[in-house]
């Protein structure tokens, strides 16, 4: 039913879209993304896979080729990175107001200026409020089994919105892992046809996104706001449906790791959850309570999920590999909107952890916790963001 | 009114908007000088110019009265009046 191999995770992710079958991809080249479609137009050309492969002149028109390709009833993909991200924004926004269901790969990298190739969440944590889902990847295999599970999420008819997997640029892109890669017909078993609700069609014409005015846009807001928190219901349901087709169980929603009976539970997304359960294991050896909640989907923000997992903690440290200049990490602000004012909510320790590759080793995750059970917050009960392996002595 | 998925709209939903409402001049088609060579019917930007068994109509439901079929015809057998209402 499945074969391993070692493979790049990239490649992992090119396999896992080429099961999927989509008919169009778009490509524009960015690192740490490009790997992913180049495998793509390889198995294009080679005949493994059937699909209008567009090689477009800017990540703008990427994003607007998989819309309007969503549009006619194609399933579609395309992947980017950091700026070319943000060269989507707007197509973005029209896509999920549009109601297309495509998968894009967002491959995490730090957002310039200066220039840097180096991985952060800064590019996708910026697209959080477009009305496109977002998963984050700890591994190549996850990667892999995301991929498939979004498109089957995207399409459902409740949900109907673009689907972004996030990945770690470099360190989950460019490592090689071995991955487990289901057989053709078992996806296929699993991902039927795409069968869209509208498609655009000569011999019946329609208008997609209609002009509308102060007196139904809010509605139109709020059905998408709806759609995203309905969609969790058919995440959870794929999910459990994929990990009984691989075997694997990653989480839900969120992946609870020893968070029972913990003080301190740190929450993260992407790679660095890997380095943190080592420091986990290590820590719950030598007696304390200490457990990790790692989002595995972003938007919509499972707050039902972390509270199970959460509540009783004294803190949650919140590791955000973002910032929202002038505040503080986005998922810290999440979650913090989410338990104000809810008894018995731990407070949060929020932490800006991993940008632009800073590297957060075991010994920076054990200060996280060290400060996080220290309680340095301030006299007034505000907690500054902590700046974690900041070198202030380079500083201007 | 429900609102739809993705603000689709069905084709022809547009007959439910009578834009002639918005008109200020209105065109005179004079039948005699007509020559039926339908010149206006093409130039309409609103589809509001219809070739009927009696010669062309305008459908002042959606005539908006740009005058467009008053400058484009070659006999000068449209003439636009102010709207009055």
């Amino acid at each position: 039913m499945s074969r391993t191999q070692v493979l790049e995770g990239s490649e992992a992710v090119a396999w896992a879209v080429r099961a999927c079958r989509p008919h169009v991809i778009s490509a524009f080249p960015i690192s740490p993304q490009t790997h992913i479609v180049e495998q793509l137009a390889r198995m294009v050309a080679d005949g493994e896979l059937d699909a209008q492969y567009v090689r477009v002149e800017s990540e703008f028109s990427a994003a607007s080729v998989v819309s309007g390709a969503s549009a006619a009833g194609s399933r579609a993909y395309t992947a980017s990175s950091s700026q070319g991200l943000l060269l989507m924004t707007e197509v973005l926004y029209a896509s999920a107001g549009l109601r297309l269901p495509f998968v894009i790969t967002g491959v995490n990298r730090a957002v310039s200026a200066p220039i840097t190739i180096q991985v952060d969440h800064q590019d996708t944590i910026s697209l959080r409020d477009c009305g496109v889902l977002q998963f984050y990847a700890e591994s190549a295999q996850e990667a892999y089994d995301l991929h498939l599970a979004a498109f089957k999420i995207a399409e459902a008819p409740d949900v109907l919105l673009p689907v972004m997997v996030c990945m770690d640029g470099w360190i989950l892109t460019h490592s090689y892992e071995p991955v487990s890669l289901l057989e053709q017909e078992v996806v296929d078993r699993f991902l039927p046809q795409f069968r869209p609700v509208h498609f655009l069609d000569v011999n019946h014409p329609k208008t997609w996104g209609s002009y509308a005015e102060e007196d139904v846009l809010m509605e139109f807001r709020y059905s998408i706001q709806r759609a995203m928190e309905g969609a969790k219901t058919r995440i959870r349901e794929v999910f459990t449906q994929l990990g009984e087709l691989t075997g694997r169980d990653q989480g839900g929603l969120v992946e609870a790791y020893r968070t029972e009976g913990a003080e301190v539970v740190l929450m993260a997304m992407g790679s660095v959850a890997g380095t943190i359960k080592e420091v986990v294991d290590a820590l719950r050896e030598e007696g304390q309570k200490v457990g990790l909640v790692r989002i595995r989907c972003y938007r919509p923000f499972p707050h039902e999920e972390i509270w199970s997992a959460v509540r009783g903690a004294k803190v949650v440290a919140v590791l955000d590999a973002n910032v929202s200049m002038g505040s503080e990490g986005a998922v810290s602000m999440d979650l913090k909107a989410k338990f104000y004012g809810r008894p018995g909510a731990p407070k949060v320790f929020p932490c800006i952890a991993g940008l632009g590759g800073r590297e957060v080793a075991p010994e920076v995750v054990r200060e996280i916790i060290r400060r996080a059970l220290e309680g340095d917050e301030a006299e007034d009960g505000s907690w500054q963001p902590y700046w974690a392996g900041l070198r202030p002595e380079i500083l201007p | 009114m429900k609102i739809t998925i993705g603000a689709v709209v069905e084709g022809g939903s547009s007959l439910q908007y009578r834009t002639g409402s918005w008109r200020l001049e209105r065109p005179i088609l004079d039948h005699d000088a007509c020559k039926d060579c339908g010149r206006c019917e093409e130039v309409c930007p609103d589809s509001a110019v219809h070739w009927e068994e009696a010669g062309f109509r305008i459908d002042y439901d959606y005539c908006k009265g740009c005058g467009l079929c008053a400058y484009e015809c070659p006999e000068e057998a449209i003439q636009m009046i102010p709207e009055e209402k």
